[in-house]
């Protein structure tokens, strides 16, 4: 027996279909615009010789925590990498990582303040979180192919659409949560609505903020590794062709490359947005 | 002057308010409109003025409404119904613009949990107002510098607010509203975080700049006892109405009904009643210009007194015994000079009777109470403070 069935995907491949007919132009155009920004990035970042990127991002860990921990952690982390012969590929996640992460929180910031400030937008934001925390990642790949074509740009693209709801979240739950008396009282002061966001509201938010930041850019982390699968290099590139090839070895090692980035970026961070919070509370 | 008049004025939360007030004007209860129209109550068709430099204390326990009402005189909640003057503005006509202007200019708010900004230090706290009128740095630097001294800060400026203690806190809070100058600070529950001890110093460090900058001041607070002190008048509420208002010696000693009188029954009666209320008219007085000792013995026999107070130019200068008198008579004095006691103890109109207790106990005369001129307005005795106090304790 026949019973009719409801064509769900016929739809949304029909909608996708539609937006590249007539957008593909102008996403085409984007991506080559944005290829050219992260070669440029990686070329950068291959320029100098390994041990001065080496020097110059352990420094950057520890002016961003001051913590001479971190600063250890990173030089040796570096090194290892390097030694494995992942450089180029960690340099390469890296750029896709700070594009990524800066679209996204770029898109991400803006959008938390308007939910926390507006019911209305909260309420039609939340929902369409939750469907995109939940659809499994790999889904996003297919329509970033179309748009962006194979490579670099469509991972981008993949990763903000699954890294940017956290950011999104916390920004809001950051505003929300600023105590109600101090809302009353920037306005019992005379503030007008940006004088109270800027001055009050995202002021005393930032460390929520910078922990929404933070899980963007884990999850930046994991989707470019998945990215890999539609032609993204990088650390995830390896472990694709690892896998592909059964080569355990390469593949742990690539995979440690990625555990190491990961645990550099999110000490640099949490120390970062706690440091704010240590002045608030007068440590 | 009026300073700020509330008229009418209802405050109903819920998805129709309207319907609420209403009901209330049929005098259904509050808790009966919560039930069928899910509306709560928070003002009640209230009305009150504050003159111009007084300090006004509303109160009432949690729940009657005087927070929401302190936030309707600034419009942090906006009032369903009524009108709110201040400074002679209707505050609830304003457009957004305007009200963020006239709240920089004329109302200041101090908060229970102080309020404070955690990211900023206290100068920058102090200067917020400032800032948001686009002071320039070096002047709010100076104006917040000048409030944090009155506060007695000094030295704490470049502190954040986690750092100093409850009290501290609430300087810091009360200095952030004194930079701003304006003529109306609000004070929600301001002192009721604090400790007793420190919650007392602050009440009176209150008072103290109250006498300097003579503010208009509406002071929110549940605890009687602080009204009594630092209010000027007091407004008592309960469920959004007001119960009783007036100076905190006509609340006490004329309860309006059981709830104030149930209210008001542990308060220490002797803080409160002041001289005036215990006095006795002077019976009889001696002029210093033209009685003699028999004369003044003369007066105190048929007033059935045994010492008599002396009036020179419309002052009270002093005090004759019937003994000195006596012994004034066989010398053959013929003035009162050499028997009046010029160093007697007095006491004010507002004296609290708690004060003059001690004063009785010490001195064999009776206390005699003066105006501001110096003139004998009545005397305390033992008999009539007791009295006073237990009349007005036992109803």
């Amino acid at each position: 027996m026949d019973i009719y069935r409801i064509p769900v995907g016929g739809v949304i491949e029909a909608i996708i279909d539609f937006l590249v007919d007539h957008l593909a132009f102008a996403t085409r155009a984007f991506a080559a615009v944005t290829s050219s920004g992260i070669d440029w990035i990686v070329s950068a970042l291959m320029y100098p010789p390994p041990i001065v990127v080496m020097l110059v991002f352990t420094a950057l860990a520890w002016f961003l925590s001051r913590s001479w921990k971190i600063g250890l952690f990173t030089i040796l982390g570096l090194f290892l990498i390097w030694n494995m012969q992942l450089w180029g590929a960690t340099m390469s996640t890296l750029a896709l990582i700070v594009i990524s992460t800066l679209i996204a929180v770029g898109i991400g910031i803006p959008l938390g303040i308007l939910a926390a400030l507006s019911e209305t937008a909260y309420k039609i934001i939340t929902p369409i979180l939750d469907i995109m925390q939940t659809m499994p990642a790999f889904v996003y790949l297919i329509p970033a192919i179309p748009f962006f074509g194979l490579g670099a740009v469509g991972a981008i693209f993949s990763t903000v659409v699954f890294s940017v709801p956290p950011c999104i979240r916390l920004t809001c739950l950051g505003i929300k949560q600023v105590p109600k008396e101090l809302v009353e009282a920037a306005d019992a002061f005379g503030s007008s609505k940006s004088q109270k966001l800027f001055k009050v509201q995202l002021p005393i938010a930032k460390a929520t903020i910078i922990a929404g930041i933070n899980q963007t850019i884990m999850l930046a982390l994991s989707m470019v590794v998945i990215a890999a699968m539609i032609g993204a290099r990088g650390l995830g590139g390896e472990v694709w062709r690892a896998i592909q090839r059964l080569e355990m070895g390469r593949g742990f090692e690539a995979g440690i490359g990625i555990v190491i980035v990961a645990i550099i970026l999110d000490r640099v961070m949490q120390q970062y947005g706690g440091k704010g919070q240590q002045t608030q509370q007068g440590e | 002057m009026e300073k700020i008049v509330v008229e009418d004025v209802y405050k109903v939360f819920g998805p129709s308010p309207e319907k609420g007030i209403e009901m209330m004007k049929q005098g259904v209860s509050k808790a009966d409109i919560l039930e069928k129209t899910k509306n709560t109550v928070g003002v009640a068709g209230v009305s009150f003025s504050v003159k111009e430099g007084e300090i006004l204390v509303i109160m009432g326990l949690s729940g009657s409404g005087k927070s929401t009402l302190v936030r309707c005189l600034n419009r942090l909640i906006n009032p369903t119904s009524g009108k709110i003057y201040v400074a002679d503005t209707d505050v609830t006509a304003l457009g957004p613009e305007e009200l963020r202007q006239f709240r920089l200019k004329h109302l200041s708010m101090v908060f229970q949990n102080f309020a404070l900004f955690p990211h900023r230090t206290v100068l920058d706290n102090v200067g917020y107002g400032l800032e948001i009128q686009n002071v320039e740095a070096a002047k709010r630097r100076e104006r917040a510098m000048e409030a944090i001294i009155q506060v007695g800060l000094k030295g704490n400026e470049d502190s954040f607010p986690a750092q100093l203690s409850g009290g501290m806190q609430q300087r810091v809070g009360l200095a952030r509203a004194l930079a701003l100058d304006s003529d109306i600070m609000l004070m929600d529950e301001a002192f009721s975080a604090l400790d007793p001890l420190i919650r007392s110093d602050m009440q009176d460090e209150l008072l103290q700049l109250q006498d300097k900058m003579q503010k208009t001041i509406v002071f929110i607070s549940h605890d009687l006892d602080e009204a009594l002190k630092i209010g000027d008048r007091i407004v008592l509420m309960k469920d959004g109405f007001i119960v009783q208002s007036g100076t905190a010696e006509e609340i006490l000693t004329n309860p309006a009904d059981e709830y104030v009188a149930k209210f008001v029954q542990d308060v220490d009666m002797a803080k409160v009643i002041s001289a005036e209320s215990v006095m006795l008219k002077p019976k009889e007085m001696a002029y210093y210009e033209t009685d003699g000792p028999k004369s003044a013995l003369r007066k105190m026999r048929h007033s059935h007194i045994s010492g008599i107070f002396v009036r020179k130019d419309r002052k009270l200068l002093g005090y004759v015994s019937a003994e000195d008198a006596s012994e004034a008579i066989k010398r053959g004095d013929h003035t009162l000079e050499k028997i009046t006691q010029t160093d007697i103890e007095t006491v004010r109109l507002d004296t609290p009777a708690v004060e003059i207790i001690p004063l009785l106990a010490r001195s064999n005369y009776p206390i005699p109470v003066l105006d501001e001129a110096h003139r004998l307005k009545g005397v305390v005795i033992r008999g009539s403070l007791l009295a006073g106090l237990a009349e007005r304790g036992t109803e």
